[in-house]
């Protein structure tokens, strides 16, 4: 009896419960079940009771309900255990999001450390000189002003810069207005991509992937704006002439460098070049002072008047190795950054098939890299026996920066030398491309003596390869006997190298030699220096006369660096039209520089020392007949140390190519000098690699 | 014995469950909150299950929740989906499927024509809709750095709007940068494209622009920082020097060719300014020389132009209730008047805006000969019906509408302010008026509590007050001294940058000071007979002309003085709505200020025009847009839509690629500017 009444008690209980609950969801069948066989058990029970009548209606009704529900939900399972999976991951999605912003900005346990800018704010240091920034190739964001119908809608957006969306989206159609005209180097008709003016232009290359933006955040806080910091933004595809015929991009750059001397009362300009914008500066420090038309008739003494600084970052003054492989194979580990941030993005098979050749194709049609085919010859980048880098060991270069840490200096040096002279193989780096692994280090007398000349002036015949012919890249255009024949002749300097590419590429560099040239001058007064093709070769023109000017040379060391390459053909696939690859078969020993086919040498990852440091170190240093005026010079060097954690970013003390302009000693220096410090007062040279030894072992008239 | 440890555990669910129900309701509502009740929840959900033991395949409400979420993310991301495979011309068939064929915009259209770039065009925005990016801040604003404070999405103003109203404010001294901040404009087309995401100012035109081989290198906003006066703007940022050498460059790289201008709003005024600054000598002038602009300037085609100010910019200083100075408003209309600043948000606003000089250079210019008098106006007898049903070609209508214009009282438009109904009806002898300007300003009672809302009103007393209101009328020309009595600080500062009068002799030396170079009724225009001058303005929309005040009641903090809302109109047709009384314009400046300088005070040679500048007016007259797919519409006549106006688009592109204003067909006039501007008694 007690029992009954307990279970009365419950019936009494449990309905309301099952209202609320049930008119939510169908949920706790089971429980219900029991439920509902207790209370048909009571209803036998208490049959006469009329409460307990009323709630067994109740219950009978909702005992319905429950059976359609248990079917329902039976149905329904998968999908419901879908949504329920989803929708956990959203909240907790959506609470850790929650939880990251209601974080205070700065962790109580971490101390960001304080940035250079608001450290030397604090010291005094205020905003003296205007800055103008000049981005070097492929940093520089690239916006559309006319397309073609598949373009709809992308009006003002970046096709080049941003997040790349539009690649993935409409792959072809994304190439084709990259793509400069084949002939004239300029727009192809119907397109207008322009670059994005402004700061925005290449603070971010794409979001999170900082390029100036730490440098400009440091520079405001010693008190720069906008009127007084300047991005020199031009579109960096054409030869630096074009960008003058095109866009008006010197003049404009001119007139802009005028205006902010004139409004800062009269200070002079530090100039902030970086990679390809180096030499771009170096052209343009010789177009303001020539005469219209060519030039930008800004007279004489132009630059004397407007410049103070000349701050190069990472400069390819002797232009880079990469640029070479890129050319021939589009395999260079990366022209730039965008490779280094998104190795996959131009491996994948995005494009449809043939990824590299499109990207051939397009890098081809732009004027811009073959700026950076080192110039100089054989005098610069070795011949096929000798290089100035010679006896530099990979190991050596690694092992130093550990022991410089250390305090053992002296012992460590002589260990050093030990392992250099044990070394036998020395990498012969002049030859800069070479057909086998053999073939880049057997001594030259061993080499096939096929006469290039020869070889290179034969007419190739063409093959009509009809199936691939939209994918042009001018390989089609070869026979395969003259393909071999490239190859046969085994080794290349980097003076054979021109006639390789003008042989493999014929167009592209009629196009660009119209623009560039790569040799060193012998009479700088021959008047046809006065040409604009020469302005970016340092070793084809003097700096302007303007002795108080000092120009700078920064960049990062101790990251191995593309020098030379060992290449092997292709197997010869229906549309590979690309016959040559870097052979990543050839390893050297343990301690050689030979990895992945590409031998190494010190640099910043893009640009080897000798290439970033030797106009600075040498080729201008004192009065020189390139440097006639005697303008300073100064060779800061940054050694790399890879980020401590992940915290940190991509490193305060970086020196790779890009990353080095968020590394903390180096925006100390520019800062310095745009509130006014000279080369002295921050210093003067800070050597960490064998620049001044390479160099001295440079025989070239100055 | 084991019934009753079930029924505990029942009861202890059902709690959780009721607990659950409840707050689900909740959050369906309200997504972004769930995870802190979920948080608070879960340790009930896991006794749940403890106690339900192996119990499986129940669904708790936790369960449901997530089930409930991830259904929403689903539906959510589906359409997301669809939404981004649909083609991009998607919208653009569902329009011609309802309306027919869409005419092509201008810039295809005059493409097709053959027209191309030729003239570089210069871009001046008007107040507020140029964008500003932080330099420098206070720590709370880390994180901000050249990000934008002012367009975009305005999302600090939400998070932060203290920090944020301490940032946009200016030093109250001196009306440039407050120690320890830099606000600096945005520069580039982006300054001032889009004023916020999706809501264009200059992108449409920009777009049209492009189609006909415009870039970069042959556009150039003029951006500036819109909260500082004109020279200020030189001072601090040399942006008049940067604008300067920027056109010179664009006209040497274009081969010559002269720049076409393009100012809108308050940029009527900067470039006015400009113009004076560029010719007159270093140090206070740009040192262009006196052939400056005939050199460099083909055009300029004002938008919008508040040549004589507005009405608005008055009770905006007065009492910040000026239904719009500009854009931001008319965009969320919620925004500034909602509790987004706790309390206080007027006053904040207010606060903030008195600082900003440029508000000043729009207080009506030209006194009681231009805005009329107590008794007079020129827009006298205007009445908004008529016009409309002209428009509509209804003789009958007409026919009524002469009628109740004989049987109404004239609208007194001169007496720009006026406290009550009656004052600004009754005929002017009748009107008792204490002069306010003796008044003591007796200090009020200790107000600590608003101490930090910072208006000048505070300082004033209930003495000054009362007088003010006493006085019961104001026209242009006492509305000056008003300001002058209440915000004293404020108006030292702007009467050094601004003047508000008609110059007697314009040759007078003292002209050549700065402040008067923003005043079109005591400046010259410069010497440049080929430059021709276009006034291109919407017509036909109602537009805020004079007000009618009350006091406020007296709380603590509050503005004393407030527009009367209360008053209508008598019936449909009046221009009385609110307390305001409206004229025809663009929904900001009225018509005469758009257009009496160039339909009248410039045309052929005055004294305010010595070398016989051409002048155009081109007005548009305003159609809303016909369908919600038509956006902002392509015949608006508002002061900012008015930029997407295809009407308005073709004048300029064909001004740019070479026309002159005789080619566009001279004059396009459909209000009664001419008839008005006759009534102005002004020495030409």
């Amino acid at each position: 009896m007690g029992s009954v009444l307990r279970l009365r008690k419950l019936c009494y209980v449990e309905p309301v419960k099952f209202q609320s609950f049930e008119s939510i969801k169908n949920a706790g069948k089971q429980q219900q079940q029991q439920q509902q066989q207790q209370r048909q058990e009571e209803r036998t029970v208490s049959e006469v009771e009329n409460a307990v009548q009323k709630n067994g209606r109740d219950d009978d009704e909702d005992t319905k309900k429950k059976e359609e529900g248990k079917k329902k939900m039976k149905e329904w399972r998968c999908i419901d255990s879908c949504c329920w999976v989803i929708g956990c991951l959203c909240t907790v999605w959506w609470l850790l999001v929650f939880l990251y912003y209601s974080l205070p900005a700065a962790l109580p346990g971490f101390q960001p450390p304080e940035s250079p800018g608001a450290r030397l704010g604090r010291e005094g240091v205020r905003a003296l000189h205007p800055v103008v920034l000049v981005p070097g190739i492929s940093t520089g964001g690239l916006e559309l002003w006319e397309g073609k119908p598949c373009t709809e809608g992308l009006f003002r957006k970046r096709l080049w810069g941003g997040s790349f969306t539009e690649i993935l989206k409409r792959p072809l159609c994304w190439l084709e207005h990259l793509s400069l005209d084949n002939e004239t180097g300029l727009d192809p008709p119907g397109i207008r991509v322009r670059a994005v003016p402004g700061l925005v232009a290449a603070d971010y290359f794409a979001p999170g992937y900082f390029v100036w933006a730490v440098l400009i955040q440091n520079l405001a806080k010693i008190g720069y704006e906008e009127k007084n910091m300047h991005m020199a933004a031009y579109d960096w595809r054409l030869s630096f002439q074009n960008t003058e015929t095109r866009d008006q991009a010197l003049s404009r750059l001119k007139s802009t460098i005028e205006l902010m001397y004139l409004t800062n009362g009269r200070k002079k300009v530090v100039v902030v070049p970086h990679s390809m914008g180096v030499l771009y500066f170096l052209h343009f420090l010789k177009w303001v002072e020539l005469p219209p038309p060519m030039g930008g008739g800004g007279g004489p003494g132009w630059c004397a008047t407007h410049i103070k600084a000349i701050m190069n970052i990472g400069p390819p003054f002797l232009g880079v190795p990469k640029a070479v492989s890129n050319i021939l194979s589009s395999e260079a580990k990366d022209v730039a950054v965008i490779r280094s941030m998104d190795p996959g993005v131009l491996d994948s098979e995005i494009l449809g098939l043939q990824t590299l050749e499109h990207a051939m194709r397009v890098a081809r049609t732009w004027d811009s890299i073959i700026s950076l085919v080192p110039k100089g010859g054989e005098t610069i980048w070795g011949d096929l026996d000798w290089s100035p880098e010679e006896g530099h060991g990979c190991s050596l270069a690694k092992r130093r920066t550990l022991q410089s840490s250390g305090n053992n200096k002296n012992s460590n040096h002589t260990n050093g030398k030990r392992t250099f002279s044990a070394m036998k193989d020395l990498a012969k780096y002049g030859r800069i491309i070479s057909f086998g692994k053999e073939a880049s280090y057997i001594p030259s007398s061993q080499l096939p003596s096929v006469d290039l000349k020869e070889l290179l002036l034969g007419k190739p015949s063409t093959i009509s390869n009809s199936t691939c012919q939209e994918v042009w890249t001018e390989y089609n255009e070869l026979s395969r006997e003259s393909i071999r024949d490239v190859a046969d002749n085994k080794v290349y300097t980097s003076q054979t190298l021109l006639d390789l590419l003008r042989f493999v590429a014929p167009k592209m560099m009629k196009r660009a030699e119209a623009h560039f040239s790569h040799g060193i001058a012998d009479d700088l007064n021959d008047p046809k220096y006065n040409h604009y093709k020469y302005w970016s070769n340092p070793l084809e023109m003097r700096l302007p006369g303007a002795p108080d000017m000092e120009i700078y040379c920064l960049y990062g060391v101790g990251i191995p660096t593309e020098r030379s390459y060992v290449y092997k053909m292709s197997p010869t696939g229906k549309c590979k039209s690309i016959p040559f690859r870097i052979d990543s078969m050839a390893e050297g020993y343990e301690d050689s520089c030979l990895k992945g086919g590409v031998y190494f040498v010190d640099g910043d990852e893009s640009v080897p020392v000798l290439s970033s440091g030797f106009m600075c170190a040498r080729g201008w240093r004192g009065k020189t007949r390139f440097n006639p005026s005697g303008a300073t010079t100064y060779v800061r060097e940054y050694q790399h140390r890879p980020p401590a954690s992940l915290l940190d970013g991509r490193g305060s003390a970086s020196g790779a190519h890009v990353d080095i302009m968020g590394n903390v000693a180096f925006i100390e220096d520019v800062l310095r000098v745009a509130a006014g410090a000279t080369g002295e007062e921050i210093g003067g040279d800070r050597i960490y690699s064998d620049i001044m030894r390479m160099s001295e072992r440079i025989n070239i008239q100055l | 014995m084991p019934l009753t440890q079930r029924k505990k555990g029942a009861e202890a669910d059902k709690a959780a469950s009721d607990k659950a129900a409840s707050s689900e309701e909740k959050i369906v509502q309200d997504g972004s909150e769930d995870e802190d009740r979920k948080k608070k929840e879960s340790p009930a959900g896991k006794k749940k299950k403890k106690e339900r033991g192996g119990e499986k395949g129940k669904w708790s409400c936790l369960d449901s929740c997530c089930w409930f979420v991830g259904c929403v993310c689903t539906v959510w991301w589906l359409l997301l989906f669809l939404y981004n495979a649909m083609p991009s011309s998607f919208p653009q068939y569902v329009t011609e499927a309802i309306t027919g064929p869409l005419p092509d915009p201008p810039g295809v259209k005059l493409k097709k024509e053959g027209l191309t770039a030729k003239h570089p065009v210069v871009f001046v925005p008007g107040i507020v809709t140029g964008g500003l990016e932080l330099w420098e801040g206070h720590e709370c604003a880390e994180g901000l750095f050249r990000k934008r404070l002012w367009g975009g999405t305005f999302g600090e103003a939400y998070k932060r709007p203290l920090c944020w109203v301490e940032h946009m404010s200016l030093d109250n001294e001196t009306g440039l940068d407050p120690p320890g901040i830099r606000l600096r404009p945005v520069t580039g087309l982006v300054a001032a494209d889009y004023f916020m995401p999706g809501y264009f100012v200059w992108a449409v035109l920009i777009a049209n622009l492009a189609r006909i081989g415009y870039e970069e290198k042959t556009m150039y906003m003029a951006a500036y920082d819109w909260r500082l006066s004109f020279q200020n703007t030189e001072v601090r940022d040399q942006t008049l020097s940067r604008i300067k050498s920027h056109i010179e460059m664009m006209v040497a790289t274009n081969g010559g060719k002269k720049a076409v201008v393009i100012p809108h709003s308050m940029g009527v005024l900067y470039f006015l300014h400009f113009m004076k600054w560029v010719e007159a000598p270093a140090p206070m002038g740009g040192g262009g020389g006196p052939d400056w602009c005939s050199k460099h300037i083909k055009a300029i085609m004002n938008i919008g132009g508040p040549f004589l100010g507005v009405p608005k910019a008055v009770s905006g200083l007065f009492s910040a209730e000026a239904k719009d100075i500009a854009v931001a408003r008319a965009i969320a209309p919620g925004f500034l008047g909602n509790d987004i600043f706790r309390v206080q948000t007027l006053q904040r606003v207010m606060k903030m805006s008195r600082t900003w000089d440029s508000t000043m250079s729009m207080i009506p210019k030209g006194g009681e000969t231009i805005w009329g008098g107590l008794d007079w106006s020129p827009e006298e007898g205007y009445l908004p019906s008529k016009r409309r049903q002209i428009m509509n070609d209804s003789q009958v209508s007409s026919e009524s509408g002469t009628n109740s214009s004989s049987s109404r009282a004239r609208v007194n438009y001169g007496r720009i302010i006026s406290f009550g109904k009656d004052a600004a009806e009754s005929p002017s002898p009748e009107i008792e008026m204490i002069d306010f300007r003796d008044a003591v300003k007796g200090r009020n009672l200790a107000n600590t509590t608003c101490r930090d809302v910072w208006t000048e009103y505070h300082d004033m007393g209930i003495e000054g007050i009362r007088a003010v209101a006493e006085h019961r009328v104001y026209t242009a020309e006492t509305v000056l001294d008003l300001l002058q009595f209440v915000a004293p600080k404020m108006m030292a500062r702007g009467s050094a940058h601004f003047s508000y009068g008609i110059a007697d002799d314009l040759d007078d030396p003292k002209y050549e000071h700065y402040k008067y170079w923003s005043n079109p009724l005591e400046t010259k225009l410069p010497s440049a007979s080929d430059i021709e001058i276009f006034s291109m303005y919407g017509v036909g929309i109602p537009t805020e002309r004079s007000y009618i005040y009350k006091m406020s009641p007296s709380a603590e903090c509050f503005i004393p003085f407030q527009i009367d809302t209360s008053f209508e109109g008598e019936d449909e047709d009046s221009c009385l709505k609110d307390g305001v009384y409206t004229v025809e314009g663009d929904e900001t400046v009225p018509v005469l200020s758009a257009g009496f300088m160039c339909a009248k005070g410039w045309r052929g040679k005055t004294r305010f025009n010595p070398s016989g500048i051409r002048t155009y007016v081109r007005e548009y007259d305003h159609a809303p847009p016909a369908n919600l797919l038509e956006g902002r519409g392509t015949q608006s006549g508002s002061h900012v839509d008015v930029m997407g106006n295809f009407a308005l688009i073709e004048d300029i592109i064909r001004v740019a690629a070479g026309a002159t204003g005789e080619d566009l067909g001279g004059d396009q006039v459909y209000s009664d500017i001419f008839k008005w501007s006759e009534k102005i008694n002004l020495a030409l």
